[in-house]
């Protein structure tokens, strides 16, 4: 394998890597919140449809963003009345939000199954992309990839730098103690969830626009899924993720290389691979019983009343 | 006053009877035809191509079929429970238009013997029973024979679902299409284990081109492998349907699978008492494969080419699985002279010599 292929390969990850980063990194703000929400498939197909009609219809990308963003934040409003308003179980009303999301998508997106986009053009970075290897690999992308970067190291820094990031772990970790301290813990919670619903619908349209540009019923096939497992087997880490999600990425695309090669392996072996190693490089390099202690929110999933 | 009132309701009452006798009488005389779709008609596809058949069957046998089609039905006991339904509501011939709704199909036919029944891609025969399918490897040898001429790499691309015989046997004819023009072009399969994921495909696609392929074709259900190859600038070959808007300048050509007549007429035949259960694989000749309009970047003796074959697989002077066939350890599979029998290719196992790599098991 020649280094330029090697380049090509990371370069590929970094792209199908990106919907798992915008939704797992929404998703681990939410859970770092102390909720559950297992609706990230039905948010992120619903973001899709929904950016892919602002980017059919007026040929903008900002509209796209802010529609399937939009989206995202309406479904995860949903969850949040039913789980924080009104109590509901988070898990139930998670798996609800997805089956929910799947159909309102397809009946949305009745009309726009034939409708092809030009796609997202890549915004090579002046200068910066001309540096071999290094150029390609981080500096030729399209705007979502950037915004996806610049959202983890938002998210890292709002977590772990700032008194509204510890704020927020902290609700995670003991809601009475916050709302003892004074807290709206109700509010923040629906902040969180917000967010996660905005990242997610993000993550729909990375794929309906610039990655396949298309509208097809179901299309993020189960992404969704693997963004929350992403999240946990990550210890809920802002870095792992991002290392998970390249990883997830490029093993699906280096799985397609050593097809390609006639390399004899079962391709159905290959296809279990990504998942496989990725579970496996997280669940080693967070196997400290400490730190999981330590990075997962305690109060996850646990319906919480200021009044009970 | 009153009795007016009571006369003219009577009258209205006797009227609406008379249009309603009126109405049943028009509707038995029409002959009721459900069809079954494993995923939404969408715009492309597997099921697109399904009900464009339908529609023409409407339009061929206007007033005398009345249609209903259920879409999304997945394979197992919700399959029987639609094929149920339909069967009760007064359908007499239904499609069931996926291999997996063979035994519900069978299961249901069981139960309402005095209606008909047409299972696709299946192999099961039944008294009221019949299957259909298309010799989707017609087109795929024409198609075979662009990519061949339009390659300069001499590598072709092949994004593929699942290493059934079905799909095993359109790679090869795709190889011997391609080799009998070229013989230096090879093809380079890559199984995504799945009928559709645009994610995937994409990553396929991409995948084989930066591996060197610059045509590309699929066994998919979703146009991404011919985005990617138009965002490539790489040619591609659809699957299908003419998937044109998504790729004007990569497509070359399309493998268009046509059931509009197949439906006519066996509607025609249950219309007139004379519909048989059989096994129908049927191709270019039957009208059933056909390529979309092919591009105008192919020159013109190749599109000459690919006409003069057509022709010759129609008259029946051709068939892409004619000898001398090797497999990819050079054993002759297929004998000069002997051509190769339905039986044979429905059991298509192994790769022809030209393809790379090995049938993932």
């Amino acid at each position: 394998m020649n280094g330029h292929l090697l380049l090509e390969i990371l370069v590929a990850a970094i792209g199908a890597g990106t919907p798992f980063v915008y939704a797992a990194l929404g998703e681990l703000v939410t859970e770092k919140s102390g909720v559950l929400n297992l609706g990230v498939e039905g948010m992120m197909l619903v973001g899709a449809i929904c950016g892919f009609i602002g980017m059919a219809k007026t040929g903008s990308l900002l509209v796209a963003v802010l529609a399937g963003m939009g989206a995202g934040m309406a479904m995860a409003l949903i969850f949040g009345v039913l789980t924080l308003t009104l109590m509901a179980n988070q898990v139930a009303s998670g798996l609800a939000l997805t089956i929910f999301g799947v159909g309102l998508s397809a009946f949305l997106g009745l009309t726009y199954t034939s409708i092809a986009l030009p796609g997202v053009p890549a915004l090579p970075i002046p200068w910066l992309s001309d540096i071999p290897v290094l150029g390609p690999l981080l500096f030729s992308h399209d705007i979502l990839i950037y915004g996806s970067i610049l959202l983890y190291a938002a998210i890292s820094g709002f977590l772990y730098r700032t008194r509204a990031g510890l704020i927020l772990r902290g609700l995670g970790e003991a809601p009475e103690s916050a709302h003892a301290l004074g807290y709206n813990v109700i509010g923040i919670r629906y902040l969180a969830v917000l967010f996660g619903g905005a990242m997610a619908g993000l993550a729909g349209v990375y794929l309906s626009v610039a990655y396949t540009p298309m509208w097809v019923e179901g299309m993020t096939a189960g992404r969704g899924w693997v963004s929350l497992a992403l999240v946990v087997f990550a210890t809920w880490r802002p870095s792992r993720v991002m290392l998970g999600a390249y990883l997830f990425g490029g093993i699906t695309i280096l799985q397609f290389h050593i097809q390609g090669f006639g390399i004899d392996i079962p391709s159905q072996l290959l296809s279990m691979l990504p998942y496989l190693a990725t579970i496996a490089v997280l669940v080693l390099i967070s196997r400290n019983r400490q730190t999981i202690r330590l990075h997962s929110p305690a109060s996850l999933g646990i319906p919480y009343h200021p009044q009970s | 006053m009153k009795r007016h009132v009571t006369h003219l309701f009577t009258a209205l009452c006797a009227l609406a009877c008379l249009v309603m006798v009126a109405g049943t009488a028009s509707a038995a005389d029409r002959l009721k035809v459900g069809f079954v779709y494993v995923s939404p008609i969408g715009d492309a596809g597997w099921t697109f191509q399904h009900d464009l058949g339908r529609r023409e069957m409407e339009k061929n046998l206007a007033g005398r079929v009345e249609t209903r089609y259920v879409e999304k039905v997945p394979e197992g006991p919700e399959a029987e429970r639609v094929i149920r339904d339909l069967a009760k509501s007064g359908y007499d011939l239904i499609f069931t238009t996926s291999f997996g709704y063979m035994n519900p199909t069978l299961k249901v036919a069981k139960m309402f013997p005095g209606k008909y029944f047409e299972h696709a891609t299946g192999y099961k025969l039944a008294k009221n029973v019949g299957t259909y399918m298309c010799r989707f490897y017609e087109g795929r040898y024409l198609s075979g024979i662009i990519a061949g001429r339009m390659s300069r790499t001499n590598q072709l691309g092949y994004v593929a679902a699942f290493p059934i015989p079905e799909v095993i046997r359109g790679i090869n004819a795709f190889t011997l299409g391609a080799r009998s023009v070229n013989p230096e072009a090879r093809v380079k399969v890559i199984w995504v284990n799945s009928w559709f994921d645009p994610g995937k495909e994409r990553e396929a696609a991409e995948t084989l081109i930066s591996q060197g392929a610059d045509v590309i074709t699929h066994h998919t259900d979703s146009t991404a492998p011919v985005l990617t190859a138009e965002e490539k600038g790489v040619y591609a070959i659809a699957y299908h349907s003419d998937m044109s808007k998504y790729g004007p300048r990569a497509q070359l050509t399309a493998v268009m699978h046509l059931y509009g007549k197949f439906y006519t007429d066996t509607a025609r035949a249950v219309l007139n008492h004379t519909w048989k259960p059989k096994a129908v694989w049927s191709g270019i000749r039957e009208g059933s494969i056909r390529l979309a309009p092919i591009s105008p970047v192919v020159p013109e003796e190749v599109v000459a080419l690919v006409e003069k074959t057509t022709k010759s697989i129609a008259d029946g002077s051709f068939h892409p699985f004619h000898g001398p066939i090797r497999d990819q350890a050079g054993k002759v599979v297929v004998a000069d002279g002997k051509t190769m029998s339905d039986r044979e290719l429905l059991q298509m196992n192994y790769y022809v010599d030209g393809v790379l790599g090995s049938i993932p098991r």
